[in-house]
């Protein structure tokens, strides 16, 4: 029996492309949520986070800014043309040299090649611009880019996610890594990959972004969150997507 | 109101017993929360869900606050003529939201 178990979770687990290769320790978040849950996120007519990502599919052809451009005008069909590139975010803007996470290279389209302003963070519009382009990568593996300039940022993301803070003076990695599979309250500690965002989180009754989450972590150990699309949370975005690597994308993710 | 995810098969045999799926966008306010200046942020939930089978009500539900934004719901039926499946939702502010979808019996 406990075998048969075994061999169930496993096939679940190769089914969803939620587990990394043998021999790997990673997991999804989604291996930790009970079976309704995981049963929610697997089907497309049920899973909430598929409103944003219909959003999104409505924006993406809806022109803004003063010529009345819309993302199909240059991109054309985001099937084909967004095809894996949630997979490789963050990842370094050619013309300011700085990396930026696919909310900011999204409205970086919107200022610089439409004319229109910025979306809000953690707007509806521009959660559901993200989810669908995010959609577009769903099962392919995690690829962020090489290079010494990724890399820097990368290290200092690393530098922060091992870095004692808050009130209760913890860092990430003393729940992610030494602590993950065991349990915060009620709450398994997952082991913090960001394959599912923007992801819908019971929790929010909405669409929300991975550095949405970072703050519910911080404000869980009593430390003063960072700006939406500060170089902090694009700096240890970017450490948790190479960490990641070769994992699946899984953008509309649902988690607890 | 906002986006509505609708699954009928677009096909059915009749005396087929049918999966008909429904998610729609709603924040589905209980009006017991408190908002960022301390005051009640003002019930507003869809109250009642609807479907009609061209006009023959198959499906109906009332709705109360504790239920969970984006309500989705799931049921059958049997599957008697070709024509229209229409969804509607109500809400406290008196908005409907309408969706139908095609579904041909043979
Ligand atoms: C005190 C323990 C703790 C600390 C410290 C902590 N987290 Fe978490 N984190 C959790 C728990 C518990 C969850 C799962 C919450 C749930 O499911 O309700 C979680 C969830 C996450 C997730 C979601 C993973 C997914 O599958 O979507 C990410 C990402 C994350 N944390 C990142 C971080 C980062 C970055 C930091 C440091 C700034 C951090 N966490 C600090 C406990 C912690
Ligand atoms: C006027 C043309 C134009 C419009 C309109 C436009 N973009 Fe872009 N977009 C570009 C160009 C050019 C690039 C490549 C920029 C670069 O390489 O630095 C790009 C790059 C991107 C990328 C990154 C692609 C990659 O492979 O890294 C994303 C994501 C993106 N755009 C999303 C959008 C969205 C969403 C919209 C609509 C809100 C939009 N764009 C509208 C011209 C446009």
């Amino acid at each position: 029996m406990r075998r048969l178990v075994a061999i169930a979770g496993v096939a679940l687990g190769l089914a969803a492309g939620l587990q990394a290769s043998r021999g790997d320790e990673r997991r999804s978040g989604a291996t930790f949520m009970s079976p309704q849950t995981q049963a929610l996120q697997a089907d497309d007519a049920a899973n909430p986070g598929m409103l944003s990502v219909a959003d999104g599919q409505a924006q993406w052809s809806t022109p803004a800014g003063p010529n009345g451009t819309a993302c199909t005008a240059c991109h054309g069909d985001a099937r084909d043309t967004m095809r894996g590139v949630a997979a490789r975010y963050p990842a370094i803007d050619a013309v300011s040299g700085k990396a930026v996470d696919l909310m900011g290279r999204i409205n970086l389209c919107r200022t610089r090649n439409m004319g229109a302003p910025a979306l809000p963070a953690e707007g509806a519009e521009l959660l559901g611009l993200a989810a669908y382009v995010g959609f577009q990568s769903r099962g392919l593996r995690i690829a962020p880019p090489t290079g010494a300039a990724m890399d820097a940022v990368r290290d200092a993301g690393r530098a922060l996610y091992t870095r004692r803070q808050g009130q209760l003076d913890f860092s990430c990695a003393a729940c992610h890594d030494d602590n993950w599979g065991r349990r915060l309250a009620a709450a398994p500690i997952p082991q913090a990959h960001p394959t599912g965002y923007p992801l819908y989180r019971l929790e929010w009754q909405a669409t929300g972004s991975l550095q949405r989450r970072f703050r519910n972590c911080m404000t869980g150990v009593r430390a003063e969150p960072w700006p939406y699309g500060s170089d902090e949370a694009i700096a240890l975005e970017a450490f948790l997507m190479d960490r990641a690597r070769g994992m699946a994308v899984e953008t509309p993710a649902v988690r607890p | 109101m906002g986006r509505a995810l609708i699954n009928v098969p677009p096909k059915a045999r009749k005396g087929q017993v049918i999966d008909i799926k429904a998610l729609v966008s709603h924040p589905m306010e209980t009006g017991y929360r408190t908002g960022p200046d301390g005051a009640l942020v003002p019930r507003d939930i869809i109250n009642r869900f609807l479907v009609t089978w061209n006009g023959q009500e198959i499906f109906s539900a009332d709705l109360f606050p504790a239920i969970a934004a984006n309500p989705y719901f799931a049921f059958t039926t049997i599957a008697q003529e070709s024509g229209t499946i229409t969804f509607r939702w109500f809400d406290d502010k008196g908005n409907a939201q309408v969706e139908t979808a095609a579904i041909v019996v043979e």
